[in-house]
């Protein structure tokens, strides 16, 4: 099986700094155009018009400029903020969908920089997400600055406990992480059915979790029903921690060392078994913290139907954005920005939101496929010494 | 360059048609009468709006009022629990009139947005408040009528149609057994199991027979549960196992997982089918050769009243109790049923609307 590979960010280069950025940014931005482009087309066999559709899209993600104009002229005149509120909606919304993919495309970018392949991050956030609503409903009276640590805690250590099982089988009996993570999903999604319905359920007769403590809730910063809350302000300095570790420490070198090409890393004296268990346990804590901001910041419970898939969205997410942190964080925005439009467009423009569904996976193909983006808009070709592998192959 | 050219001739012919597209699309959405119409907006549950089970027949209701009303439906899906509260907000936004939620799940949105929103009137489906949920006290988030007037809830007294069926499944069995499986253990679905199971029994007391039920047994509150709501799998081994104990007649309170056993008795002739919510004859007519009768749960027509009652004025929060009183619930014609036993099935309809039989 050939090797999934993208070019390396790398700005090493003899070439002019803009030059190396375009390189490195080229194919997922074209890729994103041509997503859009292929909708276009999809709409219109449809039978409904894009340009309407887009620009519900658009309103839907950012908010409408006439809604912000009217919002601020009655706060301005009269001081009642009803209609801003409304008006800066929209865009609240889509960060507060892009922070859960902010967390789970971490988990997995940092997967494929050690050369794993973490499927399972849906899985780690269900876990992260029980646990924390479980440390948010079970303590009582608990002052906010210890209670709310504690249940973000609780959060990543499911998450990392779900990725630590298949990076220790990984490590220490070569079991594959890709098998391995798939049924750490399905054990995690019964478990929480089971748990939904017995020893977590709320009084009463439907099947959630009662609400977590107010003590444990992210703090919202605007009145309802902006839902925004400082889960989003966590996720960027989880990148930006991400980041300083993966580049700027001895072990975030060793992982990228192992990931890049484990053999020579094993001659040069670095512990490949260590390595694997560490990321793994990284990637699921990280998993984890994306089910933490959700039930803590939007939430506040959880029943079935919890995430509809941050998890296997999070791989497109490593790969749009190069598994680097920046570049996570702006395909998360990216995703948020259409998933928040997805519900205008559906409403006002009567389109389906299954079609953002097929945006993103176009732009998946056209990342996983960077030659027919190349060939499609005739780019240079990658050279040979710019790529990095962001998995390996079976039986390795 | 030539795939260069191809892309270009492609976006032009594309932008072409669009613009030609734009010019008549614009025309019948651009309405003068839009402004003033009554607006609904249906907020799905997870399944789905082309679940052929609550969302879909909910929406039923919404497109008769479309129709017959001259009102504006549309509806929004929800994909995650995230989603609720966004696509409520979505209506409220547009200023929509009556918001129509479907599923129990949305209890504390549909409460949340209804206590803000005190001018705008919400239906939801099987559900009814008052119901403290999460930590909330008497009169914070329970909804009683008196602190939402703006919200009704529709429920449906389905054991009582469930009676009918079970009665109706009792004369026909030939083996002396008859089943029934659920989703998942709740009350909107058990409901079903109850009535049925009492159905079975008043049969058995009436005509001294001894007819069994396999999967459901209410004095332990507890029977064959297939834990979800999505699997056809499920349900076509579920009706297997039935078979297998002796049962030909199978009742499945689980959505669409009832076309798994359906497709199990039309593939072996080996067991009947009670279909419910809709009348299965109708919603999944390639099954019509097996479907004994069904209990039919008319959401749509409960949808329809409360869109109805709130363009005229008339609306009043609360909650709605489907029954067969009121139509809100029934069965379907019992396939080769014979004139005794409708006159029977006629009887206890009359017994269970005046209270001289009950319906658990």
């Amino acid at each position: 099986m050939s090797n999934l590979t993208v070019p390396a960010p790398s700005a090493e280069k003899k070439e002019s700094k803009i030059g190396a950025i375009w390189r490195a940014i080229s194919v997922p931005v074209l890729a994103v155009v041509t997503g859009l482009i292929v909708g276009a087309i999809v709409i219109l066999v449809s039978g409904e018009n894009p340009i309407s559709a887009y620009g519900a899209l658009f309103t839907g993600s950012f908010g409408s400029p006439a809604a912000y104009v009217e919002g601020f002229s009655i706060w301005f005149s009269s001081g009642q903020t009803g209609a801003l509120v409304r008006a800066f909606y929209p865009l609240t919304e889509s960060l507060v969908i892009a922070t859960p993919y902010i967390f789970a495309g971490l988990a997995v970018a940092v997967g494929f920089r050690c050369g794993l392949f973490n499927i399972g991050a849906e899985g780690q956030f269900f876990i992260g997400a029980l646990c924390s609503a479980f440390v948010g409903y079970s303590l009582r009276g608990l002052p906010m600055i210890v209670h709310l640590p504690l249940a973000i805690l609780a959060g990543a250590l499911g998450g990392a406990l779900w990725g630590a099982i298949p990076g220790y089988l990984k490590a220490k009996f070569g079991a594959h992480e890709v098998v391995n993570t798939i049924m750490m999903n399905w054990i995690a999604f019964r478990l929480s059915d089971w748990l939904l319905k017995g020893p977590m359920k709320a009084s009463g007769f439907r099947p959630v979790t009662p609400n977590i403590a107010a003590s444990a809730e992210l703090p919202r910063f605007f009145p309802d029903p902006i839902r925004f809350n400082l889960g989003f302000f966590l996720a960027l300095l989880a990148a930006y921690l991400l980041y300083w570790f993966l580049f700027k420490t001895t072990l975030g070198f060793e992982i990228r060392s192992v990931g890049a090409n484990p053999d020579a890393a094993k001659y040069a004296g670095m512990n490949i078994i260590r390595n694997f268990v560490l990321v793994m346990v990284i990637s699921g804590a990280l998993a984890g913290l994306a089910g933490a901001a959700q039930v803590l910041g939007v939430d506040h419970w959880v029943g079935q139907g919890f995430s509809a898939g941050y998890g296997f969205d999070a791989i497109a997410l490593a790969l749009l954005g190069h598994s680097h942190p920046a570049g996570v964080v702006l395909a998360a925005l990216l995703f948020g920005f259409l998933r928040g439009g997805a519900t205008n467009m559906q409403s006002i423009a009567r389109i389906p939101i299954d079609i953002i569904s097929i945006i993103q996976g176009m732009v998946i193909i056209f990342i996983a496929a960077p030659a027919i983006i190349r060939g499609l808009y005739r780019l240079r070709g990658a050279k040979d010494d710019d790529e990095a592998v962001l998995t390996r192959g079976w039986g390795k | 360059m030539k795939k260069f050219y191809l892309v270009m001739v492609a976006l032009i012919v594309a932008s072409m048609v669009l613009t030609a597209c734009g010019g008549s699309a614009a025309a019948p959405s651009g309405g003068d009468t839009a402004a003033s119409a009554f607006k609904v907006g249906q907020v799905t549950d997870l399944g789905g709006i082309d679940d052929k089970s609550f969302n879909a027949t909910a929406y039923a209701g919404v497109e008769r009022a479309v129709k017959d009303l001259g009102v504006q439906g549309k509806y929004l899906e929800s994909t995650q629990q995230s989603d609720y509260g966004k696509n409520i907000q979505q209506l409220l936004g547009e200023k929509t009139d009556l918001i129509i939620t479907v599923g129990f799940l949305l209890g504390v949105d549909t409460a949340t947005a209804a206590k803000a929103n005190p001018d705008t009137k919400f239906a939801i489906v099987d559900y009814s408040y008052p119901d403290c949920f999460g930590d909330a006290k008497e009169g914070q988030t329970c909804g009683s009528a008196s602190e939402m007037p703006n919200v009704l809830g529709l429920t449906f007294a389905t054991d009582q149609a469930g009676f009918l069926a079970g009665y109706a499944a009792a004369a026909s069995t030939k083996t002396g057994k008859v089943a029934t499986f659920g989703g998942i253990n709740i009350p909107t679905v058990n409901i079903f199991m109850k009535g049925f199971q009492a159905g079975v029994k008043y049969y058995n007391a009436q005509k001294g027979a001894n007819v069994e039920v396999l999967g459901w047994d209410t004095a332990k509150d507890d029977g064959s549960f297939t834990g979800n709501f999505d699997s056809l799998d499920d349900g076509r081994s579920f009706a297997e196992s039935f078979v297998q104990e002796g049962a030909d007649i199978v009742m499945p309170v689980a959505g669409p997982v009832g076309l798994g056993s359906a497709a199990y008795c039309k593939e072996t002739g080996a067991c009947m089918i009670v279909g419910v919510d809709t009348d299965w004859t109708v919603s999944a007519s390639e099954y019509t050769d097996v479907i004994l009768t069904s209990v039919m749960k008319k959401m749509d027509n409960a949808v329809y009243d409360a869109i109805k009652a709130a363009k005229d004025g008339s609306f009043k929060g609360g909650s709605y109790v489907g029954t067969l009183a009121n139509g809100g619930v029934d069965i379907a014609a019992v396939k080769g049923a014979s004139s005794d036993l409708n006159a029977e099935l006629d009887a206890i309809r009359k017994g269970i609307i005046d209270g001289s039989i009950a319906a658990q």
